[in-house]
């Protein structure tokens, strides 16, 4: 069923694959994260624009990957561009709701400690409302990661290469086994990325751990 | 102590105050000028180096009051003056950082460790790593938490009491003239209160800092308080005085309700044993001649003999008609002990403990047990009327004790 043989003769077109699907991922989560840091800071500042922001965010979110990619390669073409633009828009609501959500989840009375201690208004927002936010903020990060990872198999519709380039070479060629490495591998990035993530969050927020004793 | 004195940021402990004076103070809420948490036209001064106490139901404006020194709430109008400056005339961040606040539930960082806890506001001051470092190791041991056990640890990992002692370090940090105080010691079981406010107290007579301080609780206020604000709903200040005038002397039928019916017992708890006259004990040592000791006894108008041993430390009472007229003294017909205070002992307790043994003196005793005099139930309620001091020694008995 599987061709071993194969798989051992190509490890490098593989490893090509699996790197391809990484960056992609890895730009489109990045991005995203800078974009929906942006508008959290924004809506931090002007909450009247937490409602326009995420209805915004959210249509995006509705259209189908498909349909998305359809509507933009008349525009950017086949491109990592393309690929992009689609990858990072679904993003965007997972992670603006999480920042929101890890920010509004901080006590006021840190609030009013911090302002009463005499931080300013952007010390406050980044020694103590910023990471007090971050457990919350890293689980919208792995959501975010683990649902890009599926979508990069996607993109490889555009030519975007990837894990999905596998297995679409292997429905082409009706050769199973590139269809069993893309999906076996995207499966296992997206739980290694998760707990990853997860590792990280443990370790930039040492406290959440600690327990009275 | 060292280096930091210089900036007058200070890394040793400074000590003094600054006045802090509520001229006309008023802030009314959108809902109206009887809004919960509405001030309504505050006057005080409190002097440098004093601890105020706001006190009142909930809904009197007492921390709104508070929270418009370091403005965290902008009055509507009046003044509030610091060692004559106005608040509002200066930086609002600059002003938070040279008051010291200590909040409701603490409010410590729950991200940050305790060292870094404590130096949030040096650190916000520019002050180097070690000079932190150094002023947290310093408030630690100050608090009386051992730095190198506490310094690395993070909030969660403290009792509720600890992380008290940590909130008062840290608003002590910058060595503020000024402390605002929002029922800093709300969050620990009674047991610890107590303790905590013990300590702080001591620290206060160290420090001299001028101290508001809010609390719903008048004993906490009349404890704690070298000035007492009393204020009512609607932000009006009902009484400003020292908790002994206070408990004298309420202002108003609002303030006798508040400080409560037992006020004559609270104003005990303002003294102690050592501030009454005490009244000599009629003593001698077992073994002593029977006949001298019941002419002694007979001639006081108290009508025990008190055996004590050679180091003056008491062993029991002699009934004077148990005393008989020739021979030894016996211990062992003395009848077990009154209560032992010392003159440490606040009024309301030794009363207490009187009541709770029905006897009618308690011996009042040194360090060391030796015995100092009596204290009884007419004593203590002659000092809550100064003015009607019934006679409280009989002047020939205490002529015969003298000697």
């Amino acid at each position: 069923m599987v061709d071993w043989d194969w798989i051992f003769g190509h490890l490098d077109d593989i490893g090509e694959a699996l790197s391809e699907h990484l960056l992609l991922t890895g730009l489109a989560v990045g991005v995203g994260f800078a974009l929906s840091f942006a508008a959290a800071l924004v809506i931090h500042r002007r909450r009247a624009l937490y409602g326009p922001i995420t209805a915004f965010a959210g249509i995006v979110y509705t259209i189908p990957s498909l349909a998305l990619l359809a509507f933009l390669v008349p525009l950017t073409g086949l491109s990592v561009l393309t690929a992009e633009i689609a990858l990072v828009s679904y993003t965007l609501l997972i992670l603006i709701r999480n920042i929101m959500a890890g920010l509004d989840s901080v006590p006021p009375e840190m609030r009013e400690a911090a302002d009463g201690m005499g931080y300013t208004q952007w010390q406050r927002l980044w020694r103590v409302e910023f990471p007090l936010a971050l457990p919350v903020i890293v689980a919208g990060l792995r959501v975010a990661t683990v649902t890009t990872i599926g979508l990069v198999t996607v993109t490889a519709l555009i030519g975007q290469g990837g894990l999905g380039g596998l297995m679409i070479r292997g429905f082409i060629r009706q050769f199973d086994t590139l269809i069993y490495v893309g999906a076996v591998l995207s499966v296992l990035l997206a739980i290694i990325a998760d707990l990853a993530l997860l590792l990280v969050q443990r370790a930039i927020t040492p406290w959440t751990r600690m327990r009275t004793g | 102590m060292t280096s930091g004195n210089r900036d007058g940021g200070g890394t040793g402990r400074g000590k003094g105050g600054a006045t802090v004076e509520f001229r006309n103070v008023t802030k009314r809420y959108d809902q109206g000028q009887k809004g919960p948490g509405a001030v309504n036209d505050l006057s005080f001064t409190v002097p440098a180096g004093k601890v105020c106490v706001l006190v009142g139901p909930s809904g009197c404006g007492k921390t709104t009051s508070l929270k418009m020194v370091n403005r965290l709430i902008e009055p509507t109008s009046g003044q509030i003056l610091i060692d004559g400056q106005d608040v509002t005339g200066e930086d609002v961040t600059t002003l938070r950082r040279r008051i010291g606040y200590v909040i409701q539930q603490i409010g410590l960082f729950p991200h940050l460790t305790i060292g870094q806890n404590i130096g949030v506001v040096p650190r916000l001051l520019g002050w180097t790593q070690a000079r932190q470092l150094e002023r947290s190791e310093e408030l630690l041991a100050t608090v009386g938490l051992e730095p190198a056990r506490y310094r690395d640890r993070y909030p969660t990992q403290l009792s509720g009491g600890e992380r008290q002692r940590v909130g008062v370090a840290r608003a002590l940090a910058a060595d503020p003239p000024v402390m605002l105080m929002d029922e800093p010691f709300g969050a620990v079981d009674p047991i610890v209160r107590d303790r905590l406010q013990n300590e702080f107290l001591r620290l206060q007579q160290e420090l001299a800092k001028t101290i508001l301080f809010v609390t719903h609780d008048i004993d906490e206020a009349i404890k704690m308080g070298d000035l007492v604000a009393v204020m009512e709903v609607g932000g009006v200040l009902a009484q400003f005085a020292t908790p002994a005038e206070i408990l004298a002397n309420p202002a108003s039928d609002f303030v006798a309700r508040f400080v409560g019916a037992d006020r004559g017992l609270k104003r005990l708890s303002l003294s102690r044993v050592r501030d009454l006259e005490l009244r000599p004990a009629v003593t001698a040592r077992s073994g002593d001649p029977a006949a001298e000791a019941r002419q002694r006894i007979l001639a006081d108008s108290f009508p025990y003999l008190l055996l004590v041993d050679p180091e003056d430390r008491p062993i029991g009472w002699l009934d004077q008609a148990d005393v008989p007229g020739e021979g030894r003294l016996e211990e062992a017909r003395a009848i077990p002990m009154s209560p032992l205070v010392e003159p440490e002992t606040t009024l309301k307790d030794a009363l207490s403990m009187l009541l709770d043994a029905s006897v009618q003196a308690a011996i009042v005793v040194d360090k060391g047990r030796r015995v100092l005099g009596l204290v009884t139930v007419d004593m203590i309620s002659a000092q809550l009327h100064p003015e009607a001091r019934p006679e409280v020694l009989a002047p020939d008995a205490a002529a015969e004790a003298a000697a």
